[in-house]
């Protein structure tokens, strides 16, 4: 019998990568990162300041969870520990009226966009499939679980985006998509087929791809033989690879081409360079497929103690820094207190929302339900 | 315009113009829906009347189609997607399953997902492989979608208008064996609600239940019984899920004799619950078990075999007397 080529080379290393800070936080642009310098001018210092405290707060909530999921709180975690820099430079340069389409791991992405983590977690806990309204939280759309559906839905959203109106030609007005999905999802038919619709509507959205190598044990060389930022020129979309682990480079990036696509300039694709630190969910264990080696080159890229020295070197206090770690753990602290303090949900959840118009069978067999539970309440 | 004369394909085709020119969130998406009028030309003129924003000629991709629609209807659109034949739906099978089906209870009452997705299903046009199943049964058992199929150009009219108006996602079957015939559509209002069964020929002795391409089949056996002193009631579901049961029910209540009948293999089918449902509701009132017509639990055949595959008036006869005979 013969065998199945398998590769030892991963496919996604460095190419023409956006980046700003090194690691060792000076702010050191490549090259391919020049185009995009202009987006940083003019920050403001307390924005800067914004994007590490969502990372760190980020940060410690992830690792709250994964507390509260070792102690039996929650039946599942999906640690984003190691991709905040990519989900917060790219969720702080969405505006505000765009909608953000989020696979189920971009929780540094759901609280910039006003989602209560607590909701997350309520997903996970058993409380909910769902856990807040779209339409009244920062146009964030609900985790989607199934890999790569959500491209999909983005890519309709952003035709109806762009069938509602003409780009106005005013980016603090016209509305952009922005969709997340990983290496894994690269694979998917239906990421895929997004990607061929949107370039076929020219749809006003960007395609970003966290590339954290790992879609649970399968490293992202069976997933691809060519470094992935390199697949959309196949469907005709204009795309950048990015050092996930900056966030001034995510923020760049994701802002350029954010407006590109709201300008009624066609879809565009980002390609992060990142790493799960953590395991795929608390469900499985990293040292069963992965080398400490390659763990070990990952934490010394870490986007917090970057952004941390790149902060530090532009003077910023160490009250500053002190003040974000307690906001942090206040923060996690008040999300574990309401979540030991939540309820479940009444049986009626799983009937009230089967149909949005009168639909006979939910009604019957909750009224069955209760009728088969009360008729205990009587034999006691 | 009442009485207007017309095959099922137009009723389709008028229903789908009509809602469009009332709604202009109404949207239709699929492959060859544009000039050429779709392959079964149900959106035949669509295309030159309401342009290439509103009748959206899509990439060749089932999975893209109906995830498209979802997101178009998260943005307030009302789409309808025609999937091309009833074999071709499976890439879809996800995104209207575990999306589509799902995203209303998901959202907990916070949104709505008013997506038609159209699909000409059966035998009897003679075509190749994947081109006459009948996969209704997937959707049906599946909760959180609704699920119709007319028999007639006026029920095809009129459900398409209703299903169209619908807040809920609905799969909506066209027997494409029963395109062609010609019916009265009365264009000034709906005969009936778009889940309701109902009696389309009233007998004394036996109750035939079937649906979409097998109704005209249940009624012509009934015109041959009834040379043969034989009077069959038959009742057509339309719904598929939910299923009115109320005429099925008073229906075998009077006759004690139900045969049910329908093109799907007749393994875990639509049938197989009506039929379990009767004998819960009716059964101090049958006489005999209730039987199942269907197709055969094998792979559509070739062409020329679809005549033997198919239920004909003769099986639906012959499970009629084998129930008068208990």
């Amino acid at each position: 019998m013969a065998t199945l080529h398998d590769s030892e080379e991963q496919p996604t290393g460095a190419r023409n990568t956006v980046r700003f800070l090194d690691t060792e936080g000076r702010f050191a642009p490549t090259p391919a990162a020049e185009e995009f310098a202009p987006r940083l001018e003019g920050l403001e210092d307390s924005l800067l300041e914004e994007f590490y405290r969502d990372m760190v707060v980020t940060r410690r909530f992830d690792i709250e969870a994964g507390h509260l999921q070792r102690q039996g709180q929650l039946g599942l975690w999906v640690p984003s520990h190691g991709q905040e820099a990519a989900q917060v430079g790219s969720g702080r340069a969405a505006r505000e009226q765009d909608t953000i389409f989020p696979s189920y791991r971009e929780h540094a992405v759901a609280r910039i966009r006003g989602v209560d983590l607590l909701d997350v977690l309520r997903l996970l806990r058993g409380l909910t499939h769902g856990g807040w309204n779209p339409a009244e939280v920062g146009n964030f759309r609900l985790y989607t679980l199934v890999i790569g559906s959500q491209t999909l839905h983005a890519t309709g959203y952003a035709m109806g985006v762009a069938l509602d109106n003409a780009p106005s030609g005013d980016v603090t007005k016209d509305e952009a998509v922005l969709v997340y999905f990983g290496d894994g999802a690269t694979s998917q038919g239906d990421t895929n087929e997004a990607l061929v619709w949107a370039a076929s509507y020219q749809t006003p959205q960007v395609f970003f791809l966290q590339n954290n190598h790992w879609a649970i044990s399968v490293p992202v060389s069976r997933q691809s033989r060519v470094p992935l930022v390199q697949r959309a020129s196949g469907f005709g979309i204009p795309a950048t690879q990015v050092d996930g682990n900056d966030v001034l480079a995510s923020y760049a990036v994701s802002a350029h081409h954010l407006d590109e696509a709201r300008s009624g300039r066609g879809p565009r694709f980002i390609e992060a360079l990142t790493y799960r630190i953590g395991a795929h969910t608390t469900s499985d264990d990293p040292t069963r497929y992965r080398a400490s080696e390659e763990l070990a080159l990952w934490e010394s890229r870490d986007p917090i103690a970057r952004y941390r020295k790149y902060l530090v070197g532009k003077g910023a206090s160490e009250q500053f820094f002190a003040g974000v770690e307690e906001e942090a753990a206040d923060h996690a602290a008040d999300i574990r207190k309401r979540l030991l303090e939540s309820v479940t949900p009444p049986t009626d959840l799983m009937f009230d929302h089967v149909y949005s118009e009168r639909h006979p069978l939910p009604p019957l067999q909750k009224a069955q339900l209760a009728e088969f539970e009360a008729s205990f309440g009587e034999a006691n | 315009m009442p009485g207007t004369v017309m095959t099922m394909s137009k009723a389709i085709n008028q229903g789908l113009a009509d809602a469009m020119a009332a709604d202009d969130r109404v949207l239709m998406m699929g492959e060859d829906v544009g000039p050429l009028g779709g392959v079964f030309r149900v959106t035949e003129g669509l295309h030159a009347r309401f342009g290439g924003d509103r009748v959206l000629d899509t990439p060749l991709g089932e999975a893209g189609i109906v995830g498209a629609a979802i997101g178009l209807a998260m943005r307030g659109y009302r789409p309808i997607c025609e999937i091309q034949f009833d074999g071709f739906v499976y890439p879809a099978f996800d995104q209207i399953t575990s999306q589509l089906a799902k995203l209303t209870n998901r959202h907990e009452g916070s949104a709505r997902f008013p997506v038609v997705v159209r699909i000409p299903f059966g035998g009897h046009i003679g075509a190749v492989e994947h081109h006459q199943e009948s996969p209704e049964a997937y959707f049906a058992h599946t909760a959180g979608l609704r699920v119709v199929s007319p028999s007639t150009p006026n029920d095809a009219y009129w459900m398409m208008r209703q299903s169209i108006e619908s807040d809920d996602p609905i799969v909506f079957f066209e027997p494409k064996g029963r395109y062609w015939p010609k019916g009265d559509v009365d264009l000034g209002a709906p005969a009936a609600d778009l889940h309701a069964s109902r009696v389309v020929r009233t007998g004394t002795d036996a109750t035939v239940v079937a649906y979409g391409p097998m109704v005209s089949v249940a009624l012509a056996a009934a015109e041959v019984a009834a040379t043969e002193g034989t009077s069959i009631e038959v009742v057509d579901l339309r719904s598929l899920s939910p299923i009115d049961y109320a005429p099925v029910v008073a229906s075998a209540e009077k006759t004690g004799h139900v045969v049910v009948a329908s093109e799907a293999p007749g393994f875990v089918s639509v049938m197989s619950e009506v039929a379990a449902t009767v004998s819960e509701r009716a059964f101090y009132s049958l006489e005999a078990p209730v039987l199942r017509v269907a197709s055969f639990d094998a792979p559509f055949p070739p062409a020329k075999l679809e005549s033997i595959y198919l239920p004909d008036a003769d099986r639906i006869l012959d499970a009629v007397d084998r129930s008068l005979a208990y």
